[in-house]
């Protein structure tokens, strides 16, 4: 008989969240300590959304999304969730440079920033403090017209090799280019900018039974293998949502599934109004990625690296080179035994931008082919860093935007939600339907491990108000009835 | 609440919120940006504690009322002062 994942449900609860990536987790976690009966639905086994790692015969443990993230993160932790989680955030210096206009090594800080960007670029100092201060200070509602290019080019005239010193990364961490707003490079850049890039000691794994733990604790309950199907909305309010086929009541849902799905597919256009859908129409989804994971075997080593590697071999900076599956672009990521500790094991994750109409209409057998290409070019790459990789390595395995589409359900396997417009839609979701709120990886602003979980609590926040002012109402009501 | 009590729920908000701050010396006339580590999202930390112990919404609009002791105790005394410390 197939096993109910639902049994022993309540058949309401204040909010259904559909989701559990770091968004959808981060807002269940704080609706259920505001007190709010909390219901977490999840489709997949696992926690995590892309934030997530597979274990692997030979005892391989790979991390999908942990490459980095800004210092923010321990805060985050230490605020909503755990003292020991922001404890074992640890600081990856590392961060390696190869392309054919220049190789280098940085800590990736304002400091190490300033200093290479004078030395080695010959930018004079005050052009560079103004750049900082003028990334930092980006202002959501004034600046939206400027896209990078336009800043780069105001600061760094022609100076294409600065553009992808500066460009290169951001790109990787947040899937913007130069043609998109401006802000949306400010935000990320300078959160990184401003202490370097962080990592969690113990791996995705850690993290997530930990986050599991705390969500118990504070009495979410957690429902895995469970497809949100349908959100329920009558007039315009929400009601319910529908569960691997059951009905389940709600006042308000917070959607960590796409902003798109959430529209279209969750709550349906016909509940909207056609201006809505009609902007709605007009957001683009950012593009996806492919991974290739590299196991080293038990007992082998690799040197030290450095934990992040920029590398390309196409002479300039080229969003659309950087999308091609004539890959010319990769970011290393090497893991060292100090991920985890008392392990002693090595991996190495390669990360490409990808576009999800070259891989989806693959035959099996062509799509079969086209990663195994895949692993093998990254191998070749690999060499010059790693020259025994094909040796010292027994495991590998390669994702594509199908795989991302597969386990997050995400259209077109977007690795960060939308582009900017995306933003204002999810934000916009309540003005039309009460009590329907989304959060995630949007607006490209909104994505990463740190956006996505701050943007959990801002929208928890909302959330809250409107359970409570339902509560409030029904209090003020309650003397006249009796 | 008097103000002094109204000072302590501000302060008991902050502990919670900047739990590695030394909140006890804070000054109630210089924004609390200079003398504590805030951020955007703390701002938001502390209109949730307020809605969550006091029931009070703090709108948007309203949120530069937030950024000093002073301006705190003003703005929330008025909203607070029916209401008992929350033991
Ligand atoms: C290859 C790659 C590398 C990355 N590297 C980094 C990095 O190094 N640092 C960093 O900060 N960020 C990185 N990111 C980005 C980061 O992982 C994401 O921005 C972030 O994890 C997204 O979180 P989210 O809350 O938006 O939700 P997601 O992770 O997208 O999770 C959404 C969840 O909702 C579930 N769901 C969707 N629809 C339904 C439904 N109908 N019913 C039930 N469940 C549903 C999905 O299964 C999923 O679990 C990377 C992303 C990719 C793809």
């Amino acid at each position: 008989m197939k096993r109910d994942w639902l049994k022993g449900a309540n058949s309401a609860y204040d909010v259904v969240v559909i989701g559990s990536g770091l968004a959808g987790m981060t807002a269940a976690n704080m609706l259920a300590k505001l007190g709010h009966s909390v219901l977490l639905a999840e489709h997949h086994y696992n926690m995590g959304g892309l934030a997530t790692w597979f274990k692997r015969k030979g005892g391989h443990i790979l991390d999908i999304s942990l490459h980095g993230f800004p210092s923010g993160m321990v805060k985050t932790f230490r605020k909503y969730w755990t003292k020991e989680m922001a404890d074992s955030v640890i600081r990856l210096k590392g961060i390696r440079f190869d392309n054919p206009q220049f190789k280098l090594i940085t800590t990736f800080d304002k400091v190490d920033f300033t200093n290479i960007l004078q030395e080695r670029f010959g930018i004079v100092k005050e052009v560079i403090d103004d750049f900082f201060e003028t990334a930092r200070n980006m202002n959501f509602y004034d600046e939206l017209k400027m896209t990078t290019r336009e800043l780069f080019e105001s600061f760094f005239p022609g100076r294409k090799d600065v553009w992808r010193f500066l460009m290169e990364p951001i790109t990787y961490a947040n899937g913007s280019t130069l043609d998109d707003p401006a802000l949306s490079y400010g935000i990320v850049f300078s959160n990184f900018m401003d202490k370097g890039v962080f990592t969690y000691q113990g791996g995705t794994d850690e993290l997530i039974k930990k986050m599991k733990k705390e969500l118990i604790k504070n009495g979410v309950d957690i429902r895995t293998h469970c497809l949100v199907e349908k959100i329920h909305i009558e007039g315009k309010n929400v009601k319910g949502v529908k569960i691997n086929g059951k009905d389940i009541e709600c006042r308000s849902v917070l959607s960590n599934s796409n902003i798109l799905s959430t529209i279209h597919k969750l709550a349906g256009d016909e509940n909207f109004s056609s201006e809505f859908i009609k902007e709605v129409k007009k957001v683009r989804l950012n593009d996806s990625s492919c991974q290739v994971y590299i196991g080293i075997k038990k007992g082998e080593k690799i040197d030290n690296v450095g934990d992040l590697l920029f590398t390309s071999v196409a002479e300039e900076y080229d969003t659309e080179k950087i999308l091609d599956k004539q890959v010319t672009s990769r970011t290393f990521s090497f893991y060292y035994p100090e991920m985890r500790p008392g392990l002693d094991r090595f991996a190495i994750v390669s990360s490409t931008n990808a576009r999800f109409k070259d891989w989806a209409n693959l035959s099996e057998e062509e799509y079969k082919i086209e990663k195994e290409k895949l692993i093998k070019s990254t191998l070749d790459a690999l060499e010059k860093y790693v020259p025994d990789i094909r040796q010292k390595a027994d495991y590998f395995e390669a994702a594509t935007p199908k795989t991302f589409k597969r386990y997050t359900l995400a259209p077109t396997g977007t690795s960060f939600g939308t582009k900017f417009e995306g933003l204002k839609i999810s934000r916009d979701l309540p003005k039309q339907i009460n009590g329907l709120y989304h959060s995630g990886s949007v607006g490209i602003i909104m994505s990463g491990w740190l956006g996505a979980a701050n943007y959990g609590v801002i929208v928890a926040n909302e959330v809250d108000k409107f359970m409570r002012s339902l509560k409030n109402k029904i209090q003020e009501m309650a003397p006249t009835s009796v | 609440m008097n103000r002094e009590e109204v000072r302590q729920a501000v302060v008991d908000i902050l502990e919670d919120i900047a739990p590695d701050e030394d909140v006890s010396s804070i000054k109630d006339d210089i924004s609390l940006r200079e003398q504590m580590d805030l951020d955007s999202m703390d701002f938001l930390d502390i209109v949730m504690e307020l809605r969550k112990r006091f029931n009070i919404e703090v709108p948007e609009s309203d949120y530069q009322e937030l950024v000093s002791m002073a301006s705190c105790i003003k703005y929330l005394q008025p909203l607070l002062k029916d209401r008992q410390l929350a033991s």
